[in-house]
């Protein structure tokens, strides 16, 4: 089976996860669901941050079960995370050198990543200055640079002002597909999914409640949740303020 | 809303005025009695004499040491205590946790006390130590040091360790899934999220093992050109009869560690995350 498998069961004092799905290799998931319902909890599971009480994951049929520096897994949270103490180069090149490779190789490679992203005048400049929509650009750079297997965004767009929105969603989604692996995004708007997601996952109360296509969902809601997700409404707003 | 910003409605009781002014007094008033019945005009000639100069380099000394003592010692006791990496602290943990906290509360003279116990002169440990190894019980400026470490250090313990847990925790998770091992994570992203942190630990710890006394004195005792600590001195000089020279001594000590304290102003309040 190439693509991704999982099946995650996570008890977490008084919230209980317990999903399972797959993605086809290539394949873009999108997760949404009310406030509280595991979304996070969920992509925590995939990346090794969060000990599982049952179940497993596997990539392309290997076993997803080491610690998170050996697992070839990208996260972008919604708040880029970017080493404050590291310019925007030092991040991107983060990976690569702690994958082994020389400084001037992480260097030339990070400077690459951040040719292909439209950033490279960002190069010697500290996270502290950047943007939101600068910010994420370099925190997708820093997770694509270490040619990971599977790519996991936590609302990726979610602090974005409005204006700059837009921009990013396309690039984002541009860099998702031209990625090729499997990505699981986490997303609270339907135009999210919608530019970026081909299968959607919803999940409530932890437990996946419908799986399709944004038209199937469109078409045949199976919760009240679904029905003003798809029609617009952000139901999941205010977006959750952090992971 | 903030609290504060709702509008008084009652006026403050006049009698809570007196008493707030009155605590105040007492806290802002000894310190203006040192500045005002400070001997300026003899200011130089009691700071440059031999043993004034001699308790200050020892002073300086011996809190940097029990600084540079505290960092080696107290930064791996911070991160287990902050239980990095994992946040979760277990008995164990908080049982450890209290035992950092004894030299804060314990009066630094029991202090003292139980370094004696412990590696003076026939004491827990210095005894077998004695006879298996032939090492003499610390003296001099080392045992000065052992004292302003043990009183000081868990200072720079709990600033340290208050700094690690208002780090985003996610920094480390991105840091591993680009492929840092722990011991990498600790150096290049962890220990550098926490920098100011310990710069104020630090800060918090010499200005603490500078002002030490009773646990010293008890321990390493008085001894002039050797273990005679700035505060030693003062309060020798107050023993002794010589006022002047005492105030004189304490305003350097006060500006030694107003400095110290000034050049970390802006950590003491923890960096907003951006």
């Amino acid at each position: 089976m190439t693509g991704l498998t999982a099946t995650l069961r996570v008890r977490r004092e008084e919230f209980a996860l317990d999903v399972e799905f797959s993605v086809p290799a290539g394949g873009v998931l999108g997760v949404i669901g009310p406030n509280g319902a595991g979304k996070s909890t969920l992509l925590l599971a995939i990346a090794g941050a969060i000990e599982l009480e049952g179940g497993a994951v596997s990539i392309d049929g290997v076993a997803l079960d080491a610690e998170p520096e050996r697992r070839g897994v990208g996260v972008v949270f919604q708040d880029a995370l970017l080493f404050p103490h590291l310019t925007v180069l030092d991040n991107v090149a983060f990976g690569p050198r702690e994958r082994g490779q020389t400084r001037p190789a992480a260097r030339s490679l990070a400077r690459s990543w951040l040719d292909r992203l439209g950033i490279a005048p960002l190069a010697h400049r500290r996270p502290g200055g950047l943007s939101g929509g600068e910010a994420q650009r370099v925190a997708l750079a820093r997770a694509l640079a270490v040619a990971p297997s599977l790519l996991l965004l936590d609302e990726p767009l979610a602090a974005l002002d409005v204006e700059v929105r837009d921009a990013v969603r396309a690039d984002l989604a541009a860099h998702v597909r031209a990625f090729g692996g499997v990505t699981v995004v986490v997303a609270h708007d339907r135009e999210d999914v919608a530019a970026l997601a081909e299968q959607v996952l919803v999940i409530e109360g932890g437990r996946v409640v419908q799986r399709g296509t944004l038209a199937e969902l469109t078409a045949d809601p199976a919760t009240e949740f679904v029905r003003r997700f798809t029609a617009g409404t952000s139901p999941s707003f205010p977006p959750s303020g952090s992971a | 809303m903030s609290r504060s910003s709702l509008a008084p409605v009652t006026r403050t009781p006049r009698p809570l005025v007196v008493l707030a002014v009155a605590g105040l007094l007492l806290l802002v008033g000894p310190l203006l009695a040192i500045v005002l019945r400070a001997p300026w005009p003899l200011m130089l000639e009691i700071v440059s004499r031999e043993s004034a100069l001699n308790a200050l380099g020892i002073s300086l000394g011996t809190a940097a040491a029990a600084t540079g003592l505290s960092l080696l010692l107290g930064l791996p006791l911070s991160l287990l205590l902050a239980g990095a990496p994992s946040g979760r602290s277990s008995l164990s943990v908080r049982i450890v946790r209290s035992f950092v906290t004894v030299p804060v509360v314990l009066p630094p003279v029991v202090g003292g006390v139980a370094l004696v116990a412990l590696l003076g002169e026939g004491g827990l440990v210095s005894q077998p130590l004695a006879d298996w190894f032939g090492l003499a019980p610390p003296t001099s400026a080392v045992a000065v040091v052992l004292a302003q470490t043990f009183v000081a250090m868990p200072f720079l313990v709990f600033a340290i360790e208050g700094a690690i847990r208002g780090a985003d925790r996610r920094f480390d998770l991105v840091a591993a899934t680009l492929g840092s091992t722990p011991s990498r994570r600790l150096v290049r992203v962890t220990l550098p999220l926490i920098a100011p942190g310990i710069a104020a630990g630090a800060a918090l710890c010499f200005a603490r093992a500078l002002g030490e006394y009773g646990a010293t004195v008890t321990f390493a005792t008085s001894i002039p050109g050797i273990t005679q600590t700035l505060p030693m001195a003062i309060y020798g000089e107050l023993a002794l009869g010589d006022r002047d020279a005492a105030i004189a001594l304490s305003l350097v000590l006060i500006a030694v560690s107003v400095v110290v304290l000034l050049a970390f102003r802006d950590r003491w309040v923890p960096q907003v995350a951006r």
